[in-house]
C-alpha cells in the first residue's frame, strides 16, 4: 500500500469515526462537535454520517458533560469527551481529578472509568492569554489518569484506539497548530502503543526531549544543528503520564547532554520533572548541565511577534543545544 | 605530639600535591628546616617546618594531593616518647625515596584517595584542623559528573585539567584528551603531576587578581624620580666589582622601598578580618615574570636590613629559583608588600594590582631619559616613574604620598642605602 497524503485533523476524524463504527459503546460528546462540526473542524460531517446518538452536542458546561462522561464510562460505555480547548478544561478539573482519577481506586476496583477526553492545547494562533495554555504538564501530575500528546499523523490516527482500550481515564492533548499539518501516513501501520517514547531522529551529540507541538520545531533545530556538525537525537515523549524515562535515559547515556523543549512554563513543569528524572537516574552520565527551552513566564501575548517570541523556536532550541556542546 | 600540615601558600591555594619527603621518620628537625616538597599552582615549593622536634609518622605519600590543613606527618617534641602504634599494628610507613631520585610512579590501578585519610589524634590533643573540602566557593573544579567519574577511573588530577565545556567546565572530552596527553608525555623526572603548569598558574593569578579588584578599593599615586645621582653612584660602585656581583638599579629600588616602609608602616602588612595587621618584618615580594608565562612574587626577607650586595645576591637567587623551582614556602607566604620593577625592556609606568591580603604594591617603570627642570633650566636626566597602588581600607593617600616621597629622598642618597 502506498502512503496517503492526509492532515492531522483528518487523522483525528478518521480515528473517531473508526472507533464509533467498530464499537457500539463508543460515542463522542462535546461543545459544537455536532452541527458546527467542531471548533477545529475535526468532527465535520460526522453528525450527518453517524447520527445524534453517537455525535452529541452538549451545553456549555464542562463540569456537567465531563461528569456525564465519567458516569457513562462507569456504566459500561466508552465515551469520547471533547473539551474545546484545555483552557476550558479547568472548569472540569474537579471531575477529572476528584472523580475520574480516583473512582477506580476508591471503589476498590469495582468501577473502571474507561473515559477518553480529547482537547486542543497550546499557543501560536494569536488566541491570547486565556486561550493559549499548555496544561498537559499539570494533568501529568495526577496519578490515575494517562496523558497523551500525539505529535505525528500516525499517533493522531491511532492513539485514540489504544486510549479507548485502556481501562483508565486517558487525556489526549492535540496541539492546535498541528491540525493543519499535512503529510504522508503509512497505511500498513494500524496500531500504536501509548506508553513509550520514540526516537524521531538519531544523533550522538545531544538529546533533545520534547513532545506535541514542539516536536517539529525541535526537528527543525536538529536540522540546523546538523549543519554545524552537531548531530542531535530527538525524542518524542508521546505520553507524559506514564513517562518513558528509560528511553530518555538511554539516549542521555549515549549523548551525555540534554535539552528539554516544552511549550509549558518552566516553573513546576513537566520539563522540570523530566530534568529531575534524568538527574535521579543518569546523573553520572551527564557531561553538561541540563538545558531547557520553555515558554516565557508571561501570560501569552496576543501580538503575533510577541507570541512567537514567547514560545520555543527552532533558533532558541538550537542555541540552547550549542551552548552545551563543546568545541568539536 | 603535633601535626605538620599542608600549608597555605597564598589565599588562593586550596590543596597541594606532595612531591617528596626530604626528612625520614625519626629525623630531628629544627625550625626553618625544609622537610618536604609540595607541588602547587606556583610550581614545586620547598616546605619548611616551624617547630623543632622529631619527625614521627608520615601520613601522606608522594603523589597524594591533599587539602590545605591536612596533617601530612606527626611531629614529636624533643625527648617525647614515640607514639605507640595504633592497634592493630600497622606496618611502618615506607621510607621516602632519596631526595635525589624521583619517586616511583604509583601504579595506575591504585588511584590516590580523594579524601585525605582521617587522622584521629590522641584525646588530650587538640584536634587537627581539617578544613571542609571544597567549602570555599569559587575554586572548586567545575567538572561534569561523567567527566569526574572518568577522571577517577583514570586517576587524573582534576586540578590540572583545563575545561572546554559550558562555562569552562571540564568535560568527558577534556578527560580523554588529558589521558592521551599523559600517555604520550615524556617520562617526567619527578613524581606524577609535578612541574610548572602555566594554565594552573594562570588560574591562580586570575583568582588572586580578580579577588583583589573585587575586594580592594585601590588608590593610585605616581611620581617621577630623578635617578642621576643613583645611577652615577651605581656606576662607580660597580667599577671594582666582577660582573657577577654588579649591582643593578633594582637593588636600590628594593632597599629604598624597604627603608621607606619603616617610616610608613601602615603600607607594610595585611588586611585581614576588617583590620590591618602590620607585617612582622619588611619582607619585599619581588615580582618575577616567568619565561613560560605567569608571575610570582617571593619574599626577600628583612630587605631593610640587608646590604645592597646581599639584596643583589638575593634577587639573583630568587629569580633563578623561581624559574627552575625550589622556592621555599616561607618565601611565598611572607611578603608584606610587593615591588615590581619592569627593567630595561619594560614600559615607562606600571600601576600595579595589590596581591591580597597585602595592602600595597610599589612599581618602578623603565629608566628613561627625560627633559628635567634643574635650577630653572632644562636638563636631560635619567628618571623612573615610581607608582604606588594601595588599599584604601588600610591607608589614605596622604600616607601613600609620604612613602613615595621617602623613596625618592632615599634614592637621592644612594651611598646611604
Amino acid at each position: 500500500m502506498t502512503p496517503v497524503r492526509i492532515t492531522y485533523r483528518e487523522c483525528c476524524r478518521q480515528a473517531i469515526r473508526e472507533a464509533i463504527l467498530t464499537d457500539p459503546r463508543v460515542f463522542l460528546m462535546g461543545e459544537d462537535v455536532g452541527r458546527y462540526g467542531g471548533c477545529y473542524a475535526v468532527t465535520k460531517g460526522l453528525l450527518e454520517e453517524l447520527g445524534e446518538d453517537r455525535i452529541r452536542d452538549t451545553p456549555l458546561s464542562e463540569s456537567a458533560f465531563v461528569g456525564a462522561g465519567i458516569g457513562a464510562a462507569m456504566a459500561g460505555m466508552r465515551p469520547i469527551v471533547e473539551i474545546m480547548t484545555c483552557n476550558f478544561s479547568l472548569l472540569a478539573l474537579d471531575q477529572i481529578l476528584n472523580n475520574a482519577a480516583t473512582i477506580p481506586h476508591m471503589s476498590g476496583g469495582q468501577f473502571a472509568v474507561p473515559l477518553v477526553i480529547r482537547m486542543a492545547t497550546g499557543a501560536g494562533r494569536q488566541l491570547a492569554a486565556q486561550h493559549s495554555h499548555s496544561l498537559e504538564g499539570w494533568y501529568a501530575h495526577i496519578p490515575g489518569i494517562k496523558v497523551l500528546a500525539p505529535a505525528t499523523l500516525e499517533d493522531a490516527r491511532h492513539m485514540l484506539k489504544a486510549a479507548l482500550a485502556d481501562p483508565n481515564p486517558v487525556l489526549i492533548f492535540e496541539h492546535m497548530v498541528l491540525y493543519n499539518m499535512e503529510g504522508e501516513l503509512d497505511p500498513t501501520i494500524e496500531a500504536v502503543d501509548i506508553a513509550s517514547a520514540k526516537v524521531r531522529r538519531r544523533g550522538q551529540d545531544i538529546t533533545l526531549v520534547t513532545y506535541g507541538g514542539s516536536l517539529f520545531k525541535t526537528l527543525d533545530a536538529a536540522a540546523a544543528l546538523a549543519q554545524d556538525g552537531i548531530e542531535a537525537e530527538v525524542i518524542d515523549l508521546r505520553s507524559l503520564r506514564p513517562l518513558d524515562v528509560a528511553t530518555v535515559v538511554a539516549s542521555v547515556a549515549k549523548t551525555r547532554r540534554v535539552v528539554i523543549v516544552d511549550e509549558g512554563w518552566k516553573s513546576g513543569s513537566i520539563s522540570a520533572e523530566i530534568g529531575m528524572r534524568i538527574v535521579e537516574e543518569a546523573f553520572f552520565e551527564l557531561d553538561a548541565p541540563i538545558g531547557r527551552v520553555c515558554s516565557a513566564e508571561v501570560p501569552m501575548p496576543y501580538a503575533a511577534h510577541l507570541e512567537q517570541a514567547a514560545l520555543p523556536q527552532p533558533a532558541t532550541i538550537a542555541a540552547a543545544a550549542r551552548s552545551l556542546v563543546g568545541p568539536a | 605530639m603535633s601535626a605538620f600540615v599542608m600549608p597555605s601558600l597564598g589565599a588562593d591555594m586550596e590543596a597541594g600535591t606532595l612531591v617528596e619527603w626530604l626528612k625520614r621518620p625519626g629525623d630531628r628537625v629544627e625550625r626553618g628546616d625544609v622537610v618536604a616538597v609540595v607541588d602547587t599552582q606556583k610550581g614545586a615549593i620547598e616546605i619548611e617546618i616551624f617547630e623543632a622536634g622529631v619527625l614521627d609518622r608520615i601520613l601522606v605519600q608522594p603523589g597524594e594531593k591533599v587539602p590545605v590543613g591536612t596533617a601530612m606527618a606527626t611531629l614529636r617534641s624533643n625527648g617525647a616518647a614515640q607514639e605507640p602504634e595504633p592497634a592493630p599494628p600497622q606496618p611502618p610507613p615506607e621510607a621516602p625515596p632519596e631526595p635525589e631520585r624521583p619517586p616511583p610512579e604509583p601504579p595506575p590501578e591504585v588511584p590516590p584517595p580523594e579524601v585525605p585519610p582521617e587522622i584521629t589524634p590522641p584525646p588530650e590533643q587538640p584536634p587537627v584542623e581539617v578544613p571542609e573540602p571544597e567549602a570555599k566557593g569559587g575554586v572548586r573544579v567545575r567538572i561534569s559528573p561523567a567527566a569526574r567519574r572518568r577522571a577517577a577511573a583514570l586517576s587524573l588530577d582534576l586540578a590540572r585539567l583545563r575545561g572546554t565545556g559550558p562555562e569552562g567546565a571540564v568535560t568527558l572530552a577534556d578527560i580523554e584528551a588529558a589521558a592521551v596527553a599523559r600517555v604520550s608525555a615524556p617520562p617526567s623526572g619527578r613524581a606524577p603531576g609535578v612541574g610548572f603548569d602555566p594554565a594552573a598558574m594562570r588560574r591562580a593569578i586570575a583568582a588572586a587578581m580578580a579577588r583583589s579588584k573585587r575586594e580592594i578599593p585601590h588608590y593610585y599615586l605616581t611620581q617621577t624620580v630623578d635617578l642621576r645621582r643613583a645611577l652615577t653612584w651605581l656606576e662607580a660602585a660597580n667599577r671594582d666589582r666582577p660582573p657577577t656581583e654588579r649591582l643593578l638599579p633594582a637593588a636600590l629600588f628594593v632597599k629604598a622601598t624597604a627603608r621607606a616602609l619603616r617610616k610608613v608602616p601602615e603600607l607594610n602588612g595585611f588586611w585581614e578580618k576588617d583590620a590591618f595587621r602590620p607585617g612582622a618584618g619588611i619582607h619585599i615580594g619581588w615580582a618575577i615574570a616567568l619565561r613560560g608565562g605567569g608571575l610570582i612574587a617571593p619574599a626577600i626577607h628583612d630587605a631593610d636590613r640587608k646590604s645592597l650586595a646581599e639584596l643583589m645576591a638575593a634577587l639573583r637567587d630568587l629569580v633563578q629559583r623561581a624559574r627552575t623551582g625550589g622556592l621555599k614556602s616561607s618565601e611565598l607566604t611572607d611578603p608584606t608588600i610587593t615591588v615590581t620593577s619592569l627593567g630595561e625592556r619594560g614600559a615607562e609606568t606600571v600601576i600595579g594590582i595589590i596581591y591580597p591580603p597585602q595592602v600595597a604594591i610599589v612599581g618602578f617603570g623603565r629608566i628613561v631619559e627625560h627633559p628635567w627642570a634643574v635650577d630653572g633650566a632644562l636638563a636631560v636626566r635619567p628618571v623612573v616613574s615610581l607608582s604606588l597602588a594601595a588599599d584604601h581600607r588600610a591607608s589614605d593617600g596622604h600616607r601613600g604620598g609620604l612613602l613615595l616621597a621617602e623613596i625618592e629622598r632615599l634614592l637621592q642618597k644612594p651611598e646611604a642605602l
